[in-house]
This record gives structure tokens, sequence and C-alpha cells, in this order.
């Protein structure tokens, strides 16, 4: 019988879980500052990361979902970003959108219970957060075709999880990107958790990023704890879009060094032994033994940075729990561009109760 | 005699009626291993194994699609959507097959499937997870919306709502999961899906409520009880179809009436209650219907979330207005 359809996913890793090279660099991983840049956003992911569960175990922030682990797949991909693109992220990628130029103080207010956190710098025109799983494939497609209509040389990415891949947004949106020729980048990153279901259980495809075969665009898999493969696939993947070569699933194997969220408890469903096994692999632990070799980063450079990192986050916590509490009047102004008499009355009502913290 | 929370009232009346109805299934998202999120499933999966008791992908359209395809099939499913929130995708399946299977069948094929997820604010929870849109589904004929609102209720109802050939949407409050203990017999009796439930007898006032609101609203009662104002409280638990007797009972006694609830006032359950009253019990009134709800805006996050749903003071408020009209 002749074979109508064959398929191969390719999977590129530069770096390996000790920082050594497995094969000719790309050209940014010999640029010191550049490569000090995403080094110190790594860092400054994770230290911003254990600062909010601390705020969150003391009750100054709601419920949160760590980036612990995620810290290469978020920067190498946001680095390979322009200021114009625009971004649709999933709840966890704090990195990514510190990156693209968003207040911690302001994604704290977020996690806070705040709505006004979401107004935030930066990318102005990035996505907020999504919570509810891969509808921002669809709102990143969309983007995506704003863009192609308009002829910008931008692109729009997608960011979401292992989980993401299951719903059927996630497949709508992936295949109006090929049937459109969209702008758009797919990353998935992959931590090998959605809550407390392993990715086997998700699918029974041998990997996600095959997913785009069916829809007929490029997909393929990185090591997402490899700082230089993600960077290097995410400039592949937006230069492809920005010049219209069409739509990219990109998925970048990792792990979710943390619970869930702050209301989880993974040692219900994960042994202690793989999580330590993985946390050897850790995308910083290789980016260090990098530095040292390649650039002579040294254990004192190192304690310098984090401390200067942690300076700065206080900094963002102070401006943040120095935020005064929205008023009750706030949840109605911005309903409607105008207001609706009827809301305007109810906002007269809301007025009269003070709100318990 | 078990002393339980509404969230342990759930599990065992999973646990019961899995044990006594081979067709009853339970899945979704992390409700086998991990016992669910709210821990409403926590040990099932133990004790009926994992071809009963099973985690799915991530695909709530998934879930509730296969609910019915397996209901009509001599199954009965009952799918848990982790929270309201993220029930939209599921909507699809629920308004345009779970329904209807019935009715467009003639009774040849039906949906005995009950799903449910934990709704309402109060948790502190991140944005999506405090939504209160049992209107939506109660708008659809063909489909019961059930809302238990004690430890008690939520076992007797849920039995009912496993038991009934219909499908059924299962709405837990999740603020009220463990606010309070009951002992619930574990004796698998079930409690009617067609009857509202008079919690406090009055005379007064009648104050008509559901889900967590309910907490407030008994709260209230007991404050306006202090003034010597005598409140009725019910809880309507089955929303759709609404027990009118019930309702037109108790006002027809106390000719008046107060709404409570959490979900936005606009287009909420309220309306169809004070439709009720205003159709078949307009000459029991001496006052205006009052409804008291969640505001017509997005759910606030936390910070806001106890400015956004009626609190005891904004009930007492309505019941006054309602006395002195």
């Amino acid at each position: 019988m002749p074979v109508v359809a064959q398929f191969e996913i390719t999977y590129t890793q530069f770096l390996d879980e000790h920082g050594k090279a497995q094969q000719e660099l790309p050209e940014f991983a010999a640029d010191a500052d550049e490569m000090a840049r995403m080094y110190r956003f790594m860092h400054l992911t994770r230290v911003f990361d254990r600062r909010c569960i601390n705020l969150q175990r003391t009750g100054q922030v709601g419920t949160i979902a760590s980036s612990n682990g995620h810290e290469a797949a978020q920067i190498g991909l946001a680095a390979a970003m322009r200021p114009e693109d625009v971004l649709a992220p999933s709840y966890r990628e704090h990195g990514a959108v510190i990156w693209r130029g968003v207040r911690m103080s302001q994604l704290l207010a977020v996690w806070g219970g705040d709505e006004r956190g979401h107004n935030w710098d930066g990318a102005r025109h990035d996505f907020p957060y999504c919570v509810p799983i891969a509808t921002q494939c669809l709102h990143a497609a969309g983007a995506a075709l704003a863009f192609k209509m308009r002829g910008d040389e931008a692109c729009a990415v997608a960011l979401c999880g292992d989980g993401a891949t299951s719903e059927g947004a996630f497949y709508e949106a992936l295949n109006a990107a090929g049937a459109m020729n969209l702008p758009v980048v797919f990353w998935v990153t992959n931590n090998r958790y959605a809550i407390s279901m392993p990715v086997e259980g998700q699918t029974a495809a041998q990997t996600l990023a095959q997913k785009a075969i069916a829809v007929g665009i490029s997909g393929e898999q990185v090591d997402g704890n490899d700082l230089i493969a993600v960077r290097n696939a995410a400039e592949i993947a937006t230069q492809r879009a920005r010049s219209g070569g069409g739509a990219t699933l990109v998925e970048a194997l990792s792990y979710r060094l943390a619970d869930h969220t702050t209301a989880d408890d993974a040692t219900r469903y994960r042994p202690d032994e793989e999580v330590e096994q993985a946390s050897r692999r850790a995308p910083l632990h290789r980016m260090k033994r990098f530095m040292e070799a390649r650039f002579g980063w040294t254990d004192e450079q190192e304690t310098a940075l984090i401390e200067e990192l942690e300076a700065e986050v206080e900094k963002e916590v102070e401006a943040y729990l120095a935020t005064p509490r929205p008023k009750i009047e706030e949840i109605f102004e911005h309903q409607f561009a105008n207001m609706p008499a009827a809301l305007e009355a109810q906002r007269e009502i809301a007025r009269r109760y003070p709100v318990p913290d | 005699m078990a002393n339980l929370t509404l969230v342990e009232a759930v599990n065992q009346a999973l646990a019961w009626e899995m044990a006594h109805d081979e067709t009853v299934v339970v899945f979704g998202e992390d409700v086998g291993v991990n016992g669910g999120v709210f821990r409403a499933t926590v040990g099932l999966q133990e004790k009926f194994g994992i071809e009963r008791v099973f985690d799915t992908p991530l695909a709530e359209a998934m879930i509730a699609g296969l609910s019915v395809g397996m209901a009509t099939q001599g199954f009965k499913p009952v799918p848990e959507v982790q929270f309201m929130g993220f029930i939209y995708p599921a909507l699809d399946q629920i308004v345009s097959h779970a329904s209807r299977m019935r009715n467009r069948t003639r009774g040849r094929l039906t949906c005995p499937m009950v799903l449910r997820a934990p709704f309402g604010t109060g948790i502190r929870a991140p944005e999506h997870h405090s939504e209160s849109t049992e209107a939506f589904f109660a708008h659809m004929p063909g489909v019961r919306v059930v809302i238990p609102s004690s430890p008690v209720r939520a076992y007797g109802l849920l039995l009912s709502a496993i038991r009934d050939p219909d499908p059924v949407v299962f709405l837990e409050p999740k603020r009220i999961y463990r606010a309070f203990r009951q002992e619930v017999p574990d004796n698998g009796e079930g409690l009617p899906l067609d009857k509202a439930f008079v919690t406090r007898p009055g005379t007064d006032v009648t104050l008509i409520t559901w889900g967590a609101s309910a907490l407030e609203t008994w709260n209230a009662a007991g404050e306006l009880a202090d003034e010597g104002i005598d409140c009725e409280v019910m809880d309507l638990a089955t929303v759709s179809p609404m027990d009118k007797e019930t309702i037109l009972e108790s006002v027809s006694r106390t000719g008046r009436a107060v709404i409570v609830h959490e979900a936005a006032i606009s287009g909420g359950l309220g309306g169809e209650v004070a439709a009720v009253l205003a159709s078949e019990g307009l000459y029991s009134l001496e006052a205006p219907v009052i409804r008291v709800g969640g505001y017509d805006a997005v759910p606030p996050l936390a910070r806001m979330e106890y400015g956004y749903i009626p609190g005891v003071q904004r009930i007492k408020d309505a019941v006054h207005e309602c006395m002195e009209s």
C-alpha cells in the first residue's frame, strides 16, 4: 500500500545538564552581554517566584502558581520576541512577562486579588494572564490574523502547558493557524504535569510537537531547560512567522519543580525522588555551569547578583504592599465604556457597605 | 452517624451510590489519584477501582460529551468539572445534547448523568474560580439544576440526582464546603428534587435563597429575630425546575418576600422567583418583592469579593425595606 504521509519530529539540545555544549552553538551564545542579561532574568524569575510563595504563606497574596523550573523556557522565548510581537501567556509565565516589561508589583497585585495589576506596564498590547486552559491559543491566532491583514511584520506567541494540548481550543487554534497561514507560535512548556495528571495521561502520542503535523504547521521539540535551545527555537519560529512562513508548534521539555499552585500538594501524586532527579536538570544549574566555563562567571558574581535581585524584588514587594486597597466602586468602572444607568445605581448601593478584608 | 462537612457529605453520597449501583462512574480532572482539588472524591479510586473512578485528559467539553455518550448506553456518569468558571466548554454538550436527548429521540435515548461543579466566590481564589452562573443552565429545558446548601442536603440531593433518569447539573457552594458540620446518616436516603426546603419557619417575611448565600441569609434572619422580625428562610435547592408551590404557600402566609443569591442580579434566578410571585401570588403580597444579589459586574478578584456578594447587612436592609413598604 502506498504511504501517503510520513513525519518526523526533531529534538534540539545544545547544553547538557552540566552546561556542556553538545553541538556548535548559535551566534547569540557568544554574546557575553546578552547571555548575562538572560541569565540575570532567569535568576530574577527564580528570586521573584520564591518571594511570591513566601508572601502567599504569610497571607499577603492569594493562591499563586509557581514558575520554578521554567526559567529557561520563559526567558529564552521572551528574549526572542520583539516588542511589537504579542504574547498570550498562561498564568504561570512570570519570567516571560517580566522580561516584556511588566512590573513585579503588578503581578503581585493580580495574585493578591486586585484587577489593577493586569493594567500593566511594558507590553501594553500583550494579553493578560489566561487562567482558563488553552483559550489564549485562539487569541494568539486572532492577533496573528490581525497582523497578517494589516501587513505588520510581527507575530503572536501563545504560551501554554502540556495539559492545554487536550483542550478543543488548542486544536482549533493550531488548525486555524495552518489553514490561514498565520504568523503565530504555539509554545507548549511540557512540564510533565497538569496538576496531578502526568503527560502520559493526556495523550497516547509520542510527542506533543507532532500535533502540528495533523494541521500542517511546523512542529519541533526542544530541551526546555536549555536556555540556548529555547532561544534558538524561538528565534527560528518567530522569524518564520514574521516572514510569512507560517505557524510553528514548539514543545519545550521541562519539569514543574513546584506544586501546581500554593493550593496544591504534589506529594499526593508524585514521588519525591522524581522531583529530586528533575531538580538536578534544572535550567539555572546548567546555565551557571555554562556561564562559568564560557565567560568566567564566578561564585562571587553569582552571590552579588542574587543579593542585587533580592533587593530589586523587595522594592517591588514594598510597592505592592504600599498600594492602597481598591475601592468597591472600581468593580463597576470597567464593565462598559459608558456605564449604564442601572449599573450606576448599583454602584451607589455598593458604596454604602464596607468590604471586609 | 458521621458528623460531616458539605464536601464530606458529597463524598459519602458518591461512595454510597457507587457501592449500590455498579453503573455509576466518577471521572474528571484530578478526581482519581489526587481525590479532587477540594477532596470531594478522595478515597473513591481506592474503594471502587481505577475503572470506575478515573482521571481524564484536561478537556471539559470532552468530559461532558463522554458523559452523554456513556449515559445513553446504560451508565450513570457523575463527572466533575473542577470549577464552574471552566464549565463553559461543557456547556455545548449540556445545552445541545444532554438536555434534549430524551426529547429528540422521543425517549429512545436518555441522559442520566450528574455534572458536578464547585461554584461561587469566597475562597480568595484566582480569576475564573468564583462564578455563579446557575442561570445559564436553569434556562435550558430538560436539565435539572440542583444546589445543596448543607451537608444533609448535599448527601440526599446528590443521591437523588444520580438516581434521576435525566441530566442534572449539581452545583456545590465551595465557600461553605467546610463552613459547618452536620450529622449525616449514611443510609442511602435521597431527598426530593422537586421540593424547596424551609430551614427556618417564620411569619413576617419569606427569605428565599440557595447556595452559599443561605449562610448569610440564615445569619441575617437570626439578627432580625432579635429585632422582632420573624423571617421564614427557604432554601430553593433545586433551582430548576423550581418548586413554585412551596414559594407561593409561604408567601401566602407572610405576604412578603426577599430573594437572596450570589449570582449577578440581572437575569439571575431571583427574577424567576419574583415572576412566580408576580403572576401567581400577587394578591398575597403586601410589599414589593425585593431581590438582593451579586452586582451586574464580573465577580471581582479576592480583595473585593466580599463586597460583591450580599452580606448580612445588605440582606437585613432589604428585609427592613420590605417590612416598611
